[in-house]
């Protein structure tokens, strides 16, 4: 169902000119408010009132995740903070956390964008919905928790961990709707059967999975484990939190992005080129309403591709493709580029192999080596060792196969890889560069 | 005629034989005969247990990965050559053994050899068709 269908169905002329006006907006706004954007258009040469067409977006510099850790905690926010109603923060494991801030409004304007993405989920106001989304400076759970109220669902703030709990509570209540990481939900399915319950039993309908990576296989895996529809959120702290692009029920291909809201680019990250419809390389975001924290043309690192064509959902709004990988997640392997998301889907293809992997990179000499860690289940165990080999042989070769790159596949036992609550670690860089 | 052995997946790190034989103890489960099959990275522990059903419940509990592996239990007279007449009258059948290993007894003239074999129902039929004695599960465990 769509949530707000006059915008949500805007033909592209009433989105570009929305677009255009917000953004001349916004940049005047920044460059007045904020001194970190007048010091850098002054330095490019650039004044707002040179922004007369969309196209001109390309005249801005960009603003890196490292522009927001200078200017920690406050140094970007464009209103004053008697006007900032809330304070997010990221994880910061990567570093210095950023610090984001939201006007009432701007809470207002989130709650509404993930109303409109719960609701492309598939929730409606019927509809109870279980968020494991961690609560607190992550931005993934009152993100979730705004958009159910302004939908009028019924939200259970479970938030993450106390996972057998959370079992008891989806067998109990019986909620409709599931909202957590991708790497959760399959932890949720392993407590369920270790506390004898099925996802079968359970009355979900439809899981709403992001904040993460994650492949088509492993939506096919979730869907199987979980008896649920999964589909993909796009978002992050920087932009606004979740729900700054959908997948929608109806075509499961590609996230709308909430365009009179934000513009969306693709450049190639290594020059900075914008690159045309359908090429892939790095998301780019412009937030056009936001007031506390307006970012333009922000490097998301995150690698994608738009897509106009139209949807049979209905919606205009372009499409992302779902995000295969970070550029900083992206390891570089013996000068091969290889993406965590890449051995996952090998991995889902190999039957009877846990959705749990972690990969370990290591410097032996002057040669990196790549290490794929796989839990051995029930399913894949065999009494033999040769079977065991050729498991892991198979697994290499299909890697090889893939990427190009030889590693070393060691089989581990169950649940010796760490379970997140939120974000998956996939990734153990031993490297010291 | 065949005896049932657990199977346990265990990676090749400090402790983790210890784990398992504490969690058997901690069940009150007698580890009638075992061998361990290991490779550089992980390795596969075999056990005759006086108990499988409560061996394998004890295990998966732990969070072990376990399996239940069919065997055939073979008395061997305990003088030279007693393992040879099977080994080779296995061969004369075109018998392929997986892989075997001993079982301890005491004060017997018979040794046991436990053998896992790639078509175990054909191996049992030979074997008792020759009079070799093949020993029953139930038997095995409480020897």
């Amino acid at each position: 169902m769509i949530f707000n269908m006059e915008f949500e169905t805007l033909p592209r002329e009433a989105i570009e000119a929305i677009q255009l006006r917000r953004l001349k907006a916004v940049v005047e706004r920044a460059y007045e408010a904020v001194p970190f954007y007048r010091k850098k258009y002054k330095e490019a040469g650039i004044k707002p009132a040179d922004i007369q067409t969309l196209e001109d977006i390309q005249k801005l510099p960009f603003t890196t995740k490292q522009d927001l850790r200078d200017n920690y905690p406050f140094g970007m926010f464009a209103v004053p903070m008697d006007n900032v109603v809330r304070i997010h923060a990221s994880s910061g494991t990567t570093g210095q956390p950023t610090v984001v801030g939201y006007t009432a409004r701007d809470i207002s304007t989130w709650a509404e964008l993930m109303a409109r993405s719960l609701s492309a989920g598939g929730a409606t106001r019927d509809d109870i919905i279980h968020n494991a989304y961690g609560y607190g400076l992550f931005t993934g759970g009152l993100g979730v928790h705004y958009g159910a109220e302004r939908l009028g669902a019924s939200v259970i703030p479970i938030s993450g961990g106390m996972t057998e709990r959370q079992v008891l509570i989806m067998r109990d209540f019986r909620p409709s709707i599931l909202t957590c990481t991708p790497s959760y939900a399959l932890h949720l399915a392993e407590a369920a059967e270790e506390n004898g319950m099925d996802f079968a039993d359970f009355n979900f309908r439809a899981g709403i999975f992001g904040a993460e990576p994650w492949s088509e296989s492993m939506r096919q895996e979730i869907e199987k484990k979980l008896h649920l529809s999964a589909v993909d959120i796009y978002g992050l702290s920087e932009v606004m939190g979740p729900g700054v692009a959908m997948e929608c029920q109806e075509a499961k291909k590609g996230l709308h992005v909430y365009e009179d809201h934000f513009i969306p680019e693709i450049i190639q990250p290594e020059t900075g080129q914008a690159l045309s419809a359908g090429e892939s390389g790095e998301l780019v975001f412009t937030s056009l309403t936001k007031e506390a924290f307006p970012v333009i043309r922000y490097r998301t690192r995150d690698i994608s591709s738009l897509n106009y064509a139209p949807c049979i959902c209905g919606r205009t709004h372009v499409r992302m493709t779902r995000v295969s990988g970070r550029t900083d997640d992206m390891l570089i392997i013996r000068g091969v580029n290889v993406f965590p998301s890449q051995i996952e889907s090998v991995l889902m293809q190999v039957s009877q192999v846990e959705p749990h992997y972690q990969l370990v990179v290591d410097r032996e000499g002057n040669l990196d080596t790549l290490t794929v860690m796989v839990e051995v289940g029930e399913g894949a165990f065999s009494d033999e060792v040769k079977q065991l080999q050729s498991l892991q042989a198979e697994i290499a070769l299909h890697i090889k196969e893939l990427l190009g790159v030889s590693v070393k596949v060691k089989l581990v036992e169950p649940k010796t890889i760490a379970r997140s609550q939120g974000k998956a670690v996939r990734v153990i860089d031993n490297r010291k560069i | 005629m065949f005896a049932d052995q657990i199977s346990v997946f265990l990676e090749n790190k400090a402790g983790r034989l210890a784990e398992v034989t504490k969690t058997l103890a901690g069940a009150s489960i007698n580890i009638r005969a075992l061998s361990l099959a290991d490779t550089s990275d992980f390795g596969i522990l075999r056990l005759i247990v006086d108990n499988n059903e409560k061996a394998e419940t004890a295990l998966k509990d732990a969070g072990f990965t376990v399996r239940t592996t069919r065997v055939v239990a073979v008395e061997v007279s305990d003088k030279p050559g007693g393992l040879l007449s099977i080994l080779e009258f296995l061969d004369s059948r075109k018998i392929n053994v997986e892989y075997m290993y001993a079982f301890v007894r005491q004060k017997e003239d018979n040794a046991v050899m436990i053998f896992r074999f790639d078509n175990t129902d054909s191996a049992v039929e030979a074997l008792t068709e020759k009079g070799f004695s093949v020993i029953k599960g139930e038997e095995l465990y409480t020897m």
